[in-house]
């Protein structure tokens, strides 16, 4: 019974305590006139800051439009520097097109059909075994069959002429199978 | 009596076919034909020049005279030069004439034939006099005086070399005939002309692009070929004497022009139609008629000496092969059939072989087949040196010149005799130079 006694006691004790930190607390209040100020300076501080958040933010859009744009290029200029860069290749005396070679040809059709702006020369390659003659017209069947096969694609024929240049102009003028190998191709270049 | 002697001649065939009936299958190639004037050479003795009024200049000219004339009996074929250092006597010293020659000290070292020569300097003009003699039957076959500049001695000393040539086999020979051949110029191919030894090669085209497949009239006036000029591969037909030039450009490739023996009319391979086939045309491009219809490659025409066939390369069998059509009656048929790769036929002068360019075993090498004996073994002509590609004969028949690749350092024209023997660099020049052509048989001019 005491025990409780003691503690209403000190209750009381501690909600005067309380009061009388209030009663500090309104003492502070005097000083309220700069804090007001304060509050108006921050306000104009926060409209200065949210215009700047704004402009960096516009700027950050800008930016990353710029780099959307810069990767965009680069895809662009990637896909158009495979679209020159990938040759077809042929077997030995032949113009037959491989699947590999069919891969290929989709994938260029492709690029055709979202640059449709675009003409396209493609030009018969052939190794440097087998004569001058004979490889000047076996480029020029290599060349027909790539044209034939992207016209079946959907790509228009006026878009695409072909040449021949036999065995002329080697990517590779090593004498082994693998310079010659890179050497039989249908190359594509843009007019 | 003529009949007799075919029959005999049939009945020695019929009885040979039974005895030797394996012969023809014994060998996939014969690589020496044993009639063959090249492996049984005439010796010929050259001795030095006699300088006839003995200056220093004389001797000079003379040397250099002998020097062309050595080089240039070579390309007969069929003279074989005596070593110097077997002569007994030295005409130069004692004389070049028939009354100062003792036969008996050359046919005793084996020369059947002489030729002396002597040389005379007056007023800036050369004297040249130069004699073959027959020294088994003591006589002078022909003997010639030329006058000209100290410039012209290759001229002079060609003329006499076409007289040796006539008195001995009553042709004229090479030395008056040209040949033409494409040659790269910084890396760009471009046609050129020379004599026919490959001395004195002049620039013909300057496009600074491809030029290729060079081909003659037979009178030497025009010269056809292909270039990229205007960038696709066309025919160029050049007027050589007037410097003026008619293109074939249709559609497509237009590759592989040859003329008709003896007409202004071309035979080329034409691929406006979709399909690369074989036309003839004017000289001004104008369409005659079409002479192939067989789907695929149809290139490399070249006409019979008497312009009454045409061989060329197609690929209607699935690999190149040489055929040859009658232009009379339509007739195709094949005329390659060892290998998977035979292309760049060539007639020879009197029609009755064919030189071309296989593959086998991925060597290129040129091969000769008979065309008069029915379907034949080839021959083979040059062997396990390097790749050897575009022949093409000389007028007279006897040599045969081509591009080779044997000495390593990219292709260089070669000249060989009409049976393989003899095969020999023709020049050096800068640069890598193929697909030489022969022009057609021409005069003496005289």
């Amino acid at each position: 019974m005491n025990r409780k006694l003691g503690i209403y006691v000190l209750m009381a004790v501690l909600v005067a305590g309380l009061f009388l930190t209030a009663s500090c607390a309104k003492k502070t209040v005097v000083s309220d006139a700069t804090t007001i100020e304060d509050q108006a300076k921050t306000a104009a501080d926060a409209a200065a800051e949210a215009e700047a958040a704004r402009k960096a933010e516009q700027e950050r859009i800008r930016q990353q439009e710029l780099q959307e744009e810069a990767a965009r290029k680069e895809q662009t200029v990637k896909a158009r520097t495979r679209f020159l860069n990938q040759h077809i290749h042929f077997e030995f005396d032949s113009a037959q097109l491989t699947d590999t070679a069919k891969a290929l040809l989709r994938e260029k059709a492709d690029w055709l059909k979202a640059n449709p702006g675009t003409s396209i020369v493609i030009e018969g390659h052939c190794d440097e075994r087998g004569t001058t003659e004979y490889n000047l017209a076996l480029g020029e069947r290599r060349a027909a069959a790539a044209k034939q096969y992207l016209q079946d694609l959907g790509i228009g024929a006026y878009r695409m002429t072909t040449v021949s240049y036999g065995e002329e102009r080697p990517l590779d003028p090593g004498q082994n199978e693998a310079a010659y190998s890179k050497n039989r191709r249908a190359q594509f270049v843009l007019k | 009596m003529t009949m007799r002697c075919v029959l005999s001649v049939m009945m020695f065939f019929l009885i040979c076919s039974f005895l030797f009936p394996v012969r023809a299958h014994a060998a996939a190639y014969d690589t020496i034909q044993v009639s063959n004037p090249f492996l049984n050479k005439t010796p010929v003795a050259v001795p030095a020049f006699k300088a006839l009024t003995g200056t220093p200049a004389e001797t000079d000219l003379g040397a250099n005279a002998h020097q062309i004339l050595e080089n240039g009996l070579a390309f007969t074929g069929y003279l074989k030069q005596v070593n110097p250092n077997a002569f007994l006597a030295d005409p130069s010293q004692t004389g070049i004439r028939m009354s100062e020659i003792d036969f008996r000290d050359w046919n005793g070292i084996g020369a059947e034939l002489l030729i002396t020569g002597g040389v005379e300097q007056k007023n800036g003009q050369v004297k040249l006099e130069l004699r073959l003699f027959d020294t088994f039957n003591t006589q002078m076959l022909k003997g010639k005086v030329y006058t000209g500049e100290p410039s012209q001695i290759r001229r002079m000393i060609h003329l006499f070399c076409a007289e040796v040539s006539h008195a001995l086999t009553g042709k004229w020979g090479v030395f008056a005939s040209k040949l033409a051949f494409v040659s790269t110029v910084d890396g760009n191919k471009e046609i050129f002309v020379s004599d026919f030894d490959g001395h004195n090669p002049t620039r013909i085209t300057r496009s600074n692009s491809i030029s290729l497949s060079p081909a003659w009239s037979s009178d030497s006036r025009w010269l056809a070929y292909v270039s990229y000029a205007g960038g696709k591969p066309d025919i160029y037909i050049r007027d050589l004497a007037r410097d003026r030039v008619t293109v074939i450009d249709r559609d497509g490739m237009n590759i592989t022009p040859a003329w008709m023996p003896g007409k202004e009319t071309l035979a080329a391979a034409l691929s406006f139609s979709g399909n690369q086939e074989i036309y003839l045309l004017t000289r001004q491009g104008e369409m005659i008629k079409k002479v192939t219809s067989s789907w695929g490659i149809n290139v490399s025409p070249q006409f019979s000496p008497d312009g009454g066939k045409l061989a060329f390369v197609s690929n209607r069998s699935g690999s190149p092969q040489v055929y040859i059509k009658d232009l009379g009656t339509g007739e195709v048929n094949r005329a390659t059939f060892q290998g998977g790769y035979n292309t760049s036929p060539a007639w020879s002068p009197d029609g009755k072989k064919l030189a071309y360019v296989g593959i086998e075993k991925n060597r290129i090498d040129i091969y000769l087949i008979q065309l008069d004996r029915g379907p034949g073994m080839p021959v083979q002509l040059t062997r396990g040196q390097g790749d050897n590609e575009d022949p093409s004969w000389s007028p007279d028949g006897n040599l045969i010149v081509f591009t080779s690749t044997r000495e390593g350092q990219g292709p260089a024209l070669y000249m060989m005799t009409a049976a393989g023997t003899d095969q020999r660099r023709l020049m050096k020049m800068p640069g890598r130079q193929t697909q030489p052509r022969w022009s057609g048989p021409v005069t003496n001019g005289e």
